[in-house]
């Protein structure tokens, strides 16, 4: 809730915010990863942190994602509760063995006898004008893996509710940080009482009757921007935010394409192989005799992520969101 | 006087921000791999540590025969033998404290059973009725597991946090020589070495990834010698000598505890059978190299030096066998039961709490063997 008396706060601030809260709590959670100590993280997340935790459990590692998730399971299976860094969504490559092999695995591998109680923090997307392996959005790597929750906030708040729930989680919690939103401001009071919610819910952004715009992380302020721009055209769009890919929310999504009767999934994620194709499934697996139209996406192009001067034909904008909304085969309404 | 100096013109100075770090010659191994059966130095160990090393021995080299006897029976999908290895594998488990921790690769499952774990839970992930079967808590075994080096980071983090808590606690990681070329060897030697952490690296030399000889794997002067890269000591043992072996392990692992930091331990040995019962070493190696190394078994040489000294007699060898026997009963017994499999637990520990899509999964595959069941129990179909 906004109030007038809070100070606005970034996105960046809030996941801060949530790694202080959680490391003042419980004494198991560790801060991990490159440049997370004096430098504070590329993007400051973890700024302040190793001054008030010291380097004991805000460690500056070793440049090696794969040394830094490996020896994080190691931590995890002594008792503590990792919370490990990526730099960048590209340089989280190197620890995929770790992470799918074992981090994903090990309670199931174990019968539940050993849970792995890590968070992997992993900026990605793009609209940053970053070089190349600074801008992908890899989700679709993490959510083919059993094992792992996966989850990325869209507002200041989620940033910090979402965080929390991760660390908190007994089982390995991806959190893809939306870095093209990590400056966004949001009137957000830290020091009020927080919203820790479980994992896996959507939550509707914003209430429409025409169609669902169902969307995640960066592409979240996107589409609220489209609904705007939609009322010039008599649409009334409703914009579910995602919140968790796994495990998802079924429920919210297919009630609001029921109540709307149309849909279309917007990320930056490609088309081929990405989210869409599995939440446009499950939409239509659902909800078929409430379609009007087929459930439509709107992603990234299936390319390698473009050059930064070339990046805005690539991300999903509010005209192409509008595009696909305007091919919902209105002329068939009823 | 140097030239320079007499034109007294240019100094040169190393560049402002070099300076020495590490002394690499104390962390260099020796030139040959430590021995201590058949020198003077076996006078030196305690009797009782070499009998006991010995029973394992036995044991070991029935435990690895019983195992491929079960491939060929099906009762195990596969196995991976350490047959000519057991010094390595018995001194890894019996220089442990119990509150260290080991961390197997897939090759050590003997290891594992010589710490304490019941050989046929260690067995689970070949047998395939489940992937780990014990809780790695209950003998500080980490999962065995096929991936290769991923293991090591793992040691290095536990030991890491132990150090953090206070707790004196040693991990000891084991790997393969085909293992030293994955990048997790690296990592983790690297971030053992910064963080000093209490870990111990075993790496079995035994000669062969699969088919692929060292050479090919390697150009290193021995693998004892990668330790000096990182900073930590390497040490370089023959790995059919137990005693050596314990020794050498011994020393690192008190190495560590007193806060030294990690050690890499090289220990030569040899694989004596194929990489596992699904592999053809005829296509890769001579039978006279095997047979060298025959020569240089790890039980004929501890023997040796028991009867040679007659601190065993024939009595107490014939109990390490009938020990080892007894064992191999037991197991060949318990695994030629069928295991007990609840297609359930395919959902039950995916997550701490499944998530809808699984539950929807799980009572799909529930119907589908209620369907299964009720064709069973009637086979006409006359109740459809």
């Amino acid at each position: 809730m906004t109030t007038v008396a809070v100070k606005p706060a970034t996105m960046a601030q809030a996941f801060g915010r949530a790694l202080r809260d959680a490391m003042a709590e419980d004494p198991t959670v560790h801060v991990m990863g490159e440049d997370v100590g004096a430098l504070g993280g590329v993007f400051r997340v973890t700024d302040g942190l190793v001054k008030e935790f010291g380097e004991d459990r805000v460690t500056d590692t070793p440049l090696a994602e794969a040394g830094i998730l490996g020896t994080a399971v190691g931590m995890a299976m002594y008792g503590l509760r990792p919370v490990v860094e990526m730099q960048f969504d590209a340089f989280a490559y190197p620890a995929f063995e770790q992470l799918i092999s074992h981090v994903a695995r090990w309670r199931n591998r174990t019968r539940g006898a050993m849970p792995l109680p890590i968070t992997v923090r992993v900026p990605y997307g793009g609209g940053i004008g970053g070089v190349e392996h600074h801008s992908d959005s890899s989700e679709a790597y993490y959510i083919a893996t059993p094992g792992l929750h996966v989850v990325t906030p869209a507002t200041v708040a989620d940033a910090y509710g979402l965080l929390r729930a991760a660390i908190a989680s007994d089982d390995p919690v991806v959190v893809l940080e939306p870095k093209r939103l990590y400056w966004s401001k949001d009137a957000w009071n830290p020091d009020e009482p927080q919203a820790v919610e479980p994992i896996g819910r959507a939550v509707v952004r914003r209430r429409g009757r025409s169609a669902t715009l169902i969307t995640y992380g960066p592409s979240v302020p996107v589409c609220l921007e489209a609904a705007e721009a939609a009322r010039a055209e008599g649409w009334d769009l409703e914009v579910v935010d995602l919140r968790s890919l796994v495990p998802f929310d079924d429920e919210t999504v297919s009630a609001s394409v029921r109540r709307t009767g149309r849909a279309v999934v917007v990320h930056e994620s490609g088309s081929f192989g990405g989210p869409g194709g599995e939440i446009a499934a499950r939409v239509t697996e659902r909800c078929f005799h409430h379609l009007e139209a087929p459930v439509l996406r709107v992603a990234g192009f299936d390319i390698p992520y473009p050059p930064p001067m070339l990046e805005r034909h690539h991300l999903p904008g509010v005209d192409r969101i509008l595009d696909a909304v305007a091919r919902l085969q209105w002329e068939a309404r009823s | 006087m140097t030239v320079m100096e007499q034109r007294g013109a240019y100094r040169p100075t190393p560049p402002p921000a070099w300076q020495p770090r590490t002394d690499p010659a104390p962390l260099l191994p020796d030139a040959l791999p430590h021995r201590v059966l058949g020198t003077e130095a076996a006078a030196q160990v305690d009797p009782d540590l070499l009998r006991r090393l010995y029973a394992q021995l036995v044991r070991g080299r029935r435990y690895n025969t019983q195992a491929t006897a079960l491939t060929k029976q099906g009762r195990l999908a596969v196995y991976p033998s350490s047959t000519g290895q057991e010094a390595c594998e018995v001194a890894a488990a019996l220089v442990l404290e119990e509150r260290d921790w080991l961390f197997p690769s897939y090759r050590d499952t003997l290891a594992a059973v010589a710490r304490g774990l019941d050989p046929v839970q260690a067995l689970t992930l070949l047998r395939g009725d489940w992937h780990t079967g014990y809780d790695p808590r209950e003998h500080r075994v980490a999962p065995l597991c096929t991936p290769l080096a991923t293991q090591l980071p793992h040691a290095v983090g536990l030991a890491h946090a132990a150090r953090l808590k206070g707790d004196d606690v040693v991990a000891l990681a084991m790997i393969g020589d085909g293992g030293t070329s994955e990048g997790d060897f690296h990592e983790a030697l690297n971030f053992a070495a910064v963080w000093q952490a209490p870990v111990v690296f075993l790496v079995q030399n035994n000669g062969f990834a699969i088919s692929v000889p060292l050479a090919k794997q390697t150009a290193a002067p021995s693998l004892a010698h990668k330790a000096v890269g990182y900073g930590m000591p390497g040490r370089l043992v023959d790995g059919n000598d137990a005693a050596a072996v314990h020794e050498v392990l011994g020393e690192a692992i008190a190495h560590a505890r007193a806060g030294g930091g990690p050690t890499l331990v090289e220990a030569v040995t040899y694989r004596m059978e194929a990489h596992t019962n699904a592999d053809d070493d005829k296509r890769y190696r001579d039978d006279a190299d095997v047979e060298a190394w025959r020569a240089h078994d790890p039980i004929a040489l501890l023997e040796r030096e028991l009867t040679g000294r007659g601190l065993i007699d024939e009595a107490g060898m014939a109990a390490a066998r009938e020990d080892a026997e007894a064992m191999a009963a037991d197991l060949r017994e318990r695994m030629n039961q069928d295991p007990v499999l609840d297609p359930m637990d395919l959902f039950a520990h995916v997550y701490a709490r499944p998530t809808t899509q699984l539950l929807e999964q799980e009572a799909m595959l529930r119907a589908e063997l209620d369907a299964e069941t009720r064709g069973h129990d009637d086979p006409e179909g006359a109740t459809r």
